[in-house]
């Protein structure tokens, strides 16, 4: 198989790389770009731990080719926090101690930051029904979900 | 291996046409790239069409709407005429998956991936979509009825692509639901789907009406019985109860470890009379 020249946009960055046709997203991101933020855990869509955003949309990355990147616009978790300064998500998940293991979590991330850039107040039962996708086998759901609402809530500029 | 991506739909239907056997068009990918990590599958073409012009749009014309194969199905909830137009066939696409999968999968991929619990599928054919499949001979539209021929099975010839969904604009006074029943909340696969269509005349009694169903069969059913049970009625209880006989009559569902037959048959109605009651609210009936 020949290999695929693909030029394409993470985290604001021009970025350009070769992959052959049937790699994934996910395994240029890992093995071809360094950027190991994104986990793979099932490969099928599943999961939701290769969460990316393409374009506006959450994707899984494992269900995305390489060469799909073409002139798209992908955000990963390295592109979240600014230098040192962590994301309120990022910040309010240590705080609720949201993860265990942590290979979730940079998906759950993920997935929760394209919430909140279309809903900056979303309630409960939109947060769970939004990160359906994303499973998590330690910590449980409730932490994760107080931590995106409390992150919501600060990002709104309310008191804590 | 090969991946290409046309900028044309001559081209790709040209591309399909000169392929050898395992060509396989891609859209949204959700099933597509499953198959691809099985260890036994085999590609010689990967064909994206989303460099087509048009395949990732939603527009209008005289005649109703025109969805592109790769519009994902998160756009089309985003689409506020489609959605006032056709809910039950937004809500219904709106099923599939999880946010993932919304963002990436679409209501074409969903009907040539054939499989007979498709959420989509059987609103669309309440609905009375259709689909414009391009050709090397050029295009012709199809029923969406006439797609699937079983699990895994589309009439599509070789070289043949489906371009787009059209689904006209609804008729004064109707309404279209589409439910499904599942285990659990939601992210599953459809034990049974029910989609429904009417139209009421100016005095509020049913006019016409489809009745298509999912997962109770090799490939979804138009239950034109249970479509006459309701038409001339306003889906009193008497209606409603012949309704949903004729839907439990015309499923042909399968034991399988979502569910049985008796349960299949049992569900296609109770479904059906909950979506017909759902879809004559929306066409405004009381």
């Amino acid at each position: 198989m020949s290999s695929i020249a693909v030029s394409t946009t993470i985290n604001d960055d021009d970025v350009e790389f070769l992959c052959q046709p049937d790699e994934t997203l996910l395994d240029v991101l890992r093995n071809r770009l360094g950027l190991m933020g994104s986990k793979e855990g099932c490969g099928t869509g599943d999961c939701g731990a290769c969460s990316t955003i393409m374009d506006g949309r959450v994707v899984c990355s494992c269900l995305v080719l390489g060469a799909e990147a073409q002139g798209r616009k992908i955000e990963t978790i390295e592109g979240m926090a600014q230098g040192s300064d962590l994301h309120p998500l990022q910040t309010k998940f240590i705080e609720h101690a949201a993860l265990q293991c942590g290979i979730c979590t940079p998906g759950f991330l993920i997935a929760a930051k394209a919430l909140l850039d279309r809903n900056p107040d979303p309630t409960e039962t939109e947060i769970r029904f939004w990160l359906a996708g994303n499973l998590c086998r330690c910590t449980g759901y409730d932490k994760i979900v107080r931590a995106v609402q409390d992150a919501a809530a600060e990002m709104r500029g309310e008191p804590a | 291996m090969r991946y290409e991506r046309p900028d044309t739909i001559q081209d790709a239907t040209a591309l399909l046409a000169s392929a050898e056997a395992n060509s396989f068009v891609l859209a949204g990918g959700t099933d597509l790239l499953v198959r691809m990590q099985n260890d036994d599958f085999e590609a010689d073409l990967i064909l994206d069409i989303k460099s087509i012009p048009g395949m990732d749009a939603v527009s209008q014309n005289d005649e109703g709407f025109v969805i592109g194969a790769a519009v994902p199905a998160a756009a089309l909830s985003e689409h506020a005429a489609l959605a006032s137009a056709w809910p039950g066939v937004v809500e219904a696409a709106n099923l599939i998956g999880s946010t993932q999968i919304q963002g990436r999968c679409t209501m074409v991929g969903n009907l040539c991936n054939a499989s007979p619990a498709a959420d989509s599928v059987p609103a669309l054919v309440a609905a009375g979509a259709r689909v414009r499949v391009a050709g090397p001979a050029g295009a012709r539209d199809v029923a969406i009825i006439d797609i699937p021929t079983g699990p895994g099975k589309t009439s599509l010839q070789k070289g043949e692509i489906v371009e787009a969904v059209l689904l006209p604009h609804p008729a004064p006074r109707s309404g279209d639901a589409y439910l499904r029943f599942i285990p659990r909340t939601e992210m599953d696969i459809a034990v049974i789907g029910v989609g429904v269509y009417l139209a009421l005349d100016e005095a509020g009694i049913v006019s016409s009406a489809r009745i298509a169903l999912g997962a109770v069969g090799p490939k979804v059913v138009l239950a034109d019985e249970a479509a006459a049970a309701i038409i001339g009625t306003r889906l009193e209880q008497k209606a409603l109860d012949a309704l949903a006989a004729a839907c439990s009559a015309a499923s042909q569902p399968i034991d399988d470890k979502r569910g049985t037959v008796a349960f299949r048959k049992k569900v296609a109605g109770v479904l059906a009379r909950r979506a017909a009651t759902a879809a004559y609210a929306r066409a405004g009936g009381k």
